[in-house]
């Protein structure tokens, strides 16, 4: 059997480092050791096709899955999922995650002093079409304040999860909101050196697709990796 | 032209609230093929003290040595009750644990042959990036020329991929080290 064409590596920069001292957290956990350097196998160029026949499409619509709405701004959040030649990757499963409105996730580890919402759960999943779109709708999350340094706040920010074709195109990611003033001073954001990179975090707001009298909407595409043009050298 | 790839983020310490409705801690069914098997262990960090917020994702063939990806153009057979598959949070002790079949042996670099091995990604609260790792087994004498394995050229290092198999069942202890003396070997992929 020919080996099989890879995925395409980092450029330097543009994936922050596993040790980032700003964010305290990463120092008891980063490897310390090099890695090692893994030519891609059929067992990497393989994952899993998942999730598809257990989404139903009322998992894409967070202000709905209780009896009552959440509080908060409803936004949409739509854009599409692109490797980076720019190809559509279709059906594939996005996962979100989120806190509620004032900042707190349904979650038994967050003690931070502001309400739960019984209307809001805060996670979400979708498939990408045929050309790679996904929309959520949901309401825009809180900041929080966390303990990495003194009067620290995480900036405004939603959880995705992403498998695309591959075990390598693997991407947990977290999304930003254009003109967030904490982004600056967020070390986790901050952690990607390339500035071009960690631009691609942030949503912009998109009139074209607000919902009229209904919802604001932001839009955040996605480039997973992308296919090596040769195959890997072995 | 080409486009810059969203980088990566930490899942966080709430990942399980978007993340579990998925856990899969039994990947195979009673109608997978091939040798069923548990796997269990611990991920510690840096103080040797565990992880309760880390996240396993497991990939791989099955007992013949196929993968369900339609990638895979080997001429074996797909088994229908299984995916390959597997997603397994730490307990608040750090604590993992998964029931599988034995994977078979699968192709490798320049016309190589891999010993059987589960392609491991770890996810956790303080880790911006998910790593890649490798679980072999300690009763497969195909280790010995897998090529992969033979990348790593201390044996000690190349030990911490290898799962223990018990003396009397068909159970396999594996530790996930983040740092130290047996630093768990990650990959650069």
């Amino acid at each position: 059997m020919a080996d099989p064409v890879g995925y395409r590596r980092a450029k330097p920069g543009t994936q922050p480092s596993y040790s980032h001292p700003p964010y305290q957290s990463s120092i008891k956990r980063a490897p310390t050791k090099p890695l090692i350097f893994l030519p891609h196998t059929l067992s990497e160029i393989t994952g899993p096709i998942y999730g598809h026949d257990r989404v139903i499409p009322s998992d894409s619509d967070l202000t709905k899955q209780h009896r009552d709405e959440p509080i908060g701004e409803r936004i949409s959040v739509s854009g599409r999922v692109l490797d980076e030649d720019g190809r559509p990757v279709p059906r594939t499963l996005v996962e979100v995650w989120q806190a509620n409105a004032a900042g707190r996730y349904n979650h038994e580890v967050d003690r931070h002093d502001a309400p739960l919402d019984p209307n809001f759960t805060g996670a979400g999943r979708a498939i990408t079409d045929e050309v790679g779109r996904y929309r959520f709708l949901t309401i825009k999350p809180g900041a929080y304040p966390w303990r990495n340094h003194y009067n620290a706040w995480r900036a405004r920010h939603i959880h995705f999860s992403l498998f695309g074709p591959s075990f390598l195109t693997r991407l947990v990611t977290q999304m930003y909101f254009e003109g967030d003033p904490l982004l600056p001073m967020d070390p986790i954001f901050a952690s990607v050196p390339d500035t071009g990179a960690r631009d691609r975090m942030i949503s912009s707001f998109d009139l074209e697709t607000t919902i009229p009298e209904f919802a604001l909407s932001y839009r955040f595409d996605i480039v997973l990796r992308g296919r090596a043009a040769t195959p890997m050298e072995s | 032209m080409a486009l810059i790839p969203t980088p990566s983020q930490t899942v966080g310490p709430f990942l399980h609230i978007g993340l579990a409705w998925l856990t899969t801690t039994e990947l195979a069914t009673d109608a997978s093929a091939g040798e069923r098997i548990v796997v269990a262990g611990s991920v510690l960090d840096g103080d040797g003290k565990p992880i309760p917020d880390a996240l396993l994702e497991l990939w791989q063939a099955n007992a013949h040595g196929k993968y369900a990806h339609p990638e895979d153009a080997q001429d074996k057979p797909i088994d229908p009750g299984f995916t390959g598959f597997g997603r397994i949070p730490t307990d608040k002790d750090g604590h993992f644990r998964f029931v599988t079949i034995r994977p078979g042996a699968t192709p490798g670099p320049g016309g190589t042959r891999q010993a059987p091995h589960i392609v491991v990604a770890v996810f956790m609260r303080g880790m911006l990036r998910h790593l890649y790792t490798r679980m072999y087994f300690s009763d497969e004498a195909a280790n010995a020329a897998d090529p992969i394995l033979g990348r790593i050229r201390e044996s000690a290092r190349r030990d911490t991929l290898i799962a223990k198999r018990a003396a009397d069942a068909a159970e396999y202890r594996w530790d996930i080290i983040m740092q130290g003396e047996n630093e768990t070997v990650f990959f650069d992929c």
